[in-house]
């Protein structure tokens, strides 16, 4: 049996986040009903020309200098010719052969906390096209140019990833960067944030690469992984069964959870690239790219590596918590107003939050619960007002009521009773309305501690300090 | 002196002084206009309405004391400059029926001047052609001479200038479309350097080549329109950003000691001989007004005019993408489904010359071809840049002939698309380079305007504007006009 060695690239695309587009002053915004952000210039009327949109190529830079990469002093636009109605110029202006990015990495880590190196081959500002509505418009086509014109920056990976799982990592990896940088707002239902995976598999410990698939279109992590996986499998049962693989553009269908073939490359377009005479080569002074880099925020892994040196927290945990720069500022927060339960403010961002910003769907931005709200509740936490479990509950109430962990506890009545007399009086009750039990604990069934504890929690309501009934307990069957 | 015999600043002095108004000066040139079509078929479109309205503006303006230098002076406009409100053809039926949103650059900044469009005119297809046949509007003829064509692409510009049906024409030149028709119809044409007037609003047939331009009388008039179009313009990126000198305040600097160069390779073979004598006549001129005669050398200005068809048709194929048959301009009846929408669309829609041309640039663009020929011909646009550079190291100006021959009988080169393209091989270079060069009447090679063309380094536009003033002031040849026309 051979083995087999899966072989990926990536090619993301990610919408810059600019206010007006790559080469009219139109407006990005998503949702405005079909072609209102259109402009003469977007509908490639005769006569009008495309203007650079310098934040454009600044964001570019800014992802250049956060790859490591080389940040070209002189870059060049070309039209990428074909016909399509959703193409108005009827050709894409697009860099060809000399992005304005080369040769950067992002290093992602494994499922056994290892560390890998990917390599960025290159990054280069295109224009999109517009989008062609087939449905709802019996018998005929809409086209909607809203998103024509929309500044791209296409990321292409070498064929460094070996799984789907890579392939993943390294996607969500980008787009931890790319929000960190603030030039890509992420959004992968919106489209903002999609990729295409270039797919071959080859004899294992082989050189040459095999023939390639390339997937287009995958917007979201899930579909990358599944669309790689079964692509990789659709790969090796073709050849193991004597057939070859087709160099081919293929498209996933989630529904289906399969791939299928799109068109042939054989068949496929000549572009016919050449430099756009309309636009002037991009020349990037020094001291441009100095003025962005100064602009650079601390990126993932510096703020991964300072959390786990100043919070005290492993690797995976600061690794969570850096995941996006606003859960990170949302922590530090935290972390602050809590000072010395860095570790307690840990649990409850990475856990009670996070769960609840996923089960309401809720980016945490619009958090229901401020992190000075939640360092309300760490500190109470901290000094034994309430226990972690009741902590729980107040939570709950801050996050469906909007209020403070003080508030609830209060109106609740949730004061933790560290009262050493209060609890003692509990089991005082609790031992002389369970005699019998307390003869066989007291002749040696050490199983009935569990019980007596049970029935002093119940008694006091939960609201006894979970360490203090067992302490009291323990010293008070013996006396 | 009648009406239409005068130039601009005789316009302009005529308007100031209550002479004649704006109106009055309007309803004349139009009705010699309308009168023209017949014969000359210079106009694609006559804006009389529109034209009247904006001449009484004009007229009230300067009763309020408003009026500028430009104000209800009369301009027509080349079909390929977009004009808001007004429909604009390129020549081509693919645009019969589209009217601009906008306006050009060149259009809007006239306009604020207070210049009043009378019409727009006739060109070859897309600009793509040498003598005014390319048009789906049928071919301008040559006000010398009916027979004969005005050359191309700006025909209608420079017939309606020669006619005196316009004391100004817009125009454009990517190959010697300003500078040919000028020639041959015995006016006064300027092709700026590539950059000093905006391309926004000029619709592209070769986008690294293209320039507009102006076809008038004279210099002098030249002069007052280049510093109102030449400037930047924040929606051109390939126009510069630089100051734009007082041509007209230039315009009488002394020609002594001007160093005129002469290259071999504009004098070849084929040359006509009476032309040569009026070319070798004005260098006379020169002389007598203190210029230097110098030789210089553009070795390899024979290759522009292959050059020339590579680049113009690589970049026409992709402008021309856009008539698609989706968004505006001609759609085929009843299309099948979308291949067959931008097959007959633009198989319908675009004339022989303009397919001839996608059909060359796209192959020249093609895998396996980019390298051989686009690539090549780049290149070779480098050396030939270059050779003007080092030319111009001795020479402040290089005189020569504007076009081998003078008008030549329609349908006489259309056979042949070669021989065509051979009339614009004094006039390519200027275009590869970016250079600017204008053409000016020198007298007559049988009968027929020929012109004399100067060349300038970039940016020099007030120098031969000077050089060319300084020869009319010596000569009267920009004030013949031809018979029937005076």
């Amino acid at each position: 049996m051979t083995q087999w060695e899966t072989v990926i690239g990536l090619e993301i695309h990610a919408q810059l986040a600019t206010r007006s587009k790559i080469f009219s002053g139109s407006s990005t915004a998503y949702g405005a009903a079909p072609n209102v952000q259109a402009n003469l210039v977007d509908l490639g009327y005769p006569g009008v020309l495309p203007v650079l949109n310098v934040e454009a190529v600044r964001m570019a830079v800014k992802l250049g200098l956060a790859l490591g990469a080389t940040v070209a002093p002189r870059s060049v636009f070309a039209r990428k010719n074909y016909f399509y109605p959703d193409l108005p110029k009827g050709y894409q202006i697009s860099q060809y052969e000399l992005p304005v990015v080369a040769d950067g990495a992002l290093e992602i880590v494994l499922d056994d906390g290892t560390r890998k190196r990917v390599g960025v081959t290159r990054a280069h500002l295109e224009e999109d096209a517009g989008k062609s509505l087939h449905e709802s418009l019996p018998g005929f086509s809409g086209i909607d140019l809203n998103r024509a014109g929309t500044p791209l920056i296409e990321i292409v990976s070498e064929p460094d990833l070996r799984s789907a799982k890579e392939a993943v990592a390294y996607m969500k990896k980008m787009h931890t960067l790319v929000r960190y940088l603030q030039i890509c707002d992420g959004n992968m239902q919106e489209g903002s944030f999609r990729c295409d995976a270039n797919v071959s598999v080859r004899p294992l410990g082989a050189q040459k690469l095999g023939t390639r698939a390339e997937i287009k279109n995958l917007n979201s992590f899930r579909f990358v992984e599944k669309a790689i996986n079964y692509e990789v499998e659709r790969q090796i049962e073709l050849i193991e069964s004597g057939g070859v693989v087709l160099q081919e553009t293929r498209l996933y269908d989630p529904e289906k959870s399969e791939t299928r073939s799109m068109r042939s490359k054989e068949s496929s377009n000549d572009y016919r690239y050449f430099p756009d005479p309309d636009l002037l080569p991009v020349v990037l002074e020094p001291a441009f790219i100095e003025s962005v880099r100064a602009t650079l925020p601390e990126l993932p892994d510096a703020k991964a590596a300072r959390f786990a040196s100043q919070y005290g927290l492993n690797p995976y945990d600061a690794g969570v918590l850096t995941a996006s720069h606003e859960l990170a500022a949302y922590y530090e927060d935290v972390a602050a107003r809590a000072p010395g339960h860095a570790e307690l403010a840990k649990n409850w961002v990475a856990g009670e939050l996070s769960a609840a910003l996923n089960s309401d769907g809720l980016e945490i931005g619009a958090s229901r619960v401020s992190s000075e709200a939640l360092a309300g509740l760490v500190a109470r936490i901290a000094d034994q007002t309430i226990s972690g479990k009741i902590a729980k509950d107040v939570f709950a109430a801050m996050w469906s009521e909007g209020l403070s962990a003080d508030a609830v506890i209060e109106a609740r009545g949730l004061r933790q009773i560290t009262d050493t007399g209060a609890i003692e009086r509990a089991i005082d009750a609790v031992m002389a309305s369970n005699p019998s039990q307390l003869a066989d604990y007291r002749a040696g069934k050490d199983k009935l501690f569990g019980f007596f504890v049970g029935q002093v929690k119940k008694a006091t309501q939960g609201k006894a300090n979970p360490a203090q009934p067992n302490e009291l307990l323990r010293k008070k069957p013996q006396g | 002196m009648k009406l239409h015999e005068k130039g601009l600043a005789a316009l302009s002095a005529g308007l100031r002084a209550k002479e004649f108004s704006s109106v009055e000066l309007t309803r004349h040139l139009l009705q010699r206009m309308e009168a023209s079509q017949a014969q000359l078929n210079a106009f694609i479109s006559i804006t009389a309405e529109q034209a009247l309205r904006s001449a009484a503006a004009a007229d009230r303006a300067r009763a309020s004391g408003q009026a500028q230098l430009l104000t209800g002076l009369p301009i027509v406009h080349k079909d390929i400059f977009c004009t808001e409100g007004v429909r604009t053809t390129c020549g081509s039926r693919m645009l019969d029926n589209f009217v601009s949103p906008y306006d050009a650059t060149v259009v809007a900044k006239l306009k604020s001047a207070g210049m009043v469009m009378l019409g727009k005119t006739n060109m070859d297809e897309f600009a793509m052609g040498s003598s005014n046949e390319t048009s789906f509007y049928g071919p301008v003829k040559n006000p010398w001479n009916p027979h004969l064509v005005p050359g191309g692409s700006s025909g209608g510009s420079a017939a309606a200038v020669a006619a005196r049906l316009a004391p100004a024409a817009t125009a454009t030149d990517t190959g010697g479309s300003i500078r040919q028709p000028a020639a041959l119809c015995g006016v006064t044409g300027i092709k700026p350097t590539y950059g000093r007037v905006s391309r926004y609003g000029m619709i592209a047939f070769a986008s690294s080549l293209d320039q507009g331009g102006l076809i008038t009388a004279s210099a002098e008039d030249a002069a007052m329109l280049l510093g109102a179009i030449a400037g930047f313009d924040p929606r051109d990126s390939t126009s510069v950003d630089r100051p734009v000198p007082d041509y007209v305040a230039g315009l009488n600097a002394p020609l002594a000691g001007l160093r005129l160069g002469i290259a071999r390779e504009f004098f070849d073979k084929g040359l006509d001989e009476a032309g040569e004598q009026r070319v070798r006549d004005a260098l006379r001129v020169y002389e007598k007004l203190g210029a230097r005669i110098v030789d210089v050398s553009l070795p390899n200005l024979p290759l522009s005019v292959p050059t020339y068809y590579v680049v113009a048709p690589a970049e026409c194929s992709s402008n021309l993408a856009r008539f698609d048959g989706v968004r505006y301009g001609y759609r085929c009846e009843n299309p099948r489904d979308l291949m067959d929408l931008y097959r007959r669309s633009r198989g319908e829609g675009f004339g022989a010359e303009v397919k001839r041309r996608i059909m060359t640039g796209t192959y020249v663009l093609s895998e396996g071809y980019y390298d051989a020929y686009y690539l090549q011909a780049q290149k070779v646009r480098q050396l030939i840049a270059s050779d003007f550079e080092q030319a111009f190291a001795e020479a402040d100006v290089i005189a020569g002939p504007t076009t081998p021959t003078p008008a030549f009988e329609l349908g006489s080169k259309t056979a042949d698309p070669i021989t065509m393209y051979l009339n614009d091989i004094y006039t390519i270079g200027a275009n590869l380079a970016g250079l600017p060069a204008l053409s000016i009447p020198c007298g007559f090679a049988g009968g027929l305007p020929f012109g004399l063309q100067l060349v300038g380094p970039h940016f020099s536009e007030d120098r031969l504007l000077a050089a060319a003033h300084g020869y009319q002031r010596e000569t009267d040849w920009h004030t013949r006009a031809p018979d029937g026309y005076s």
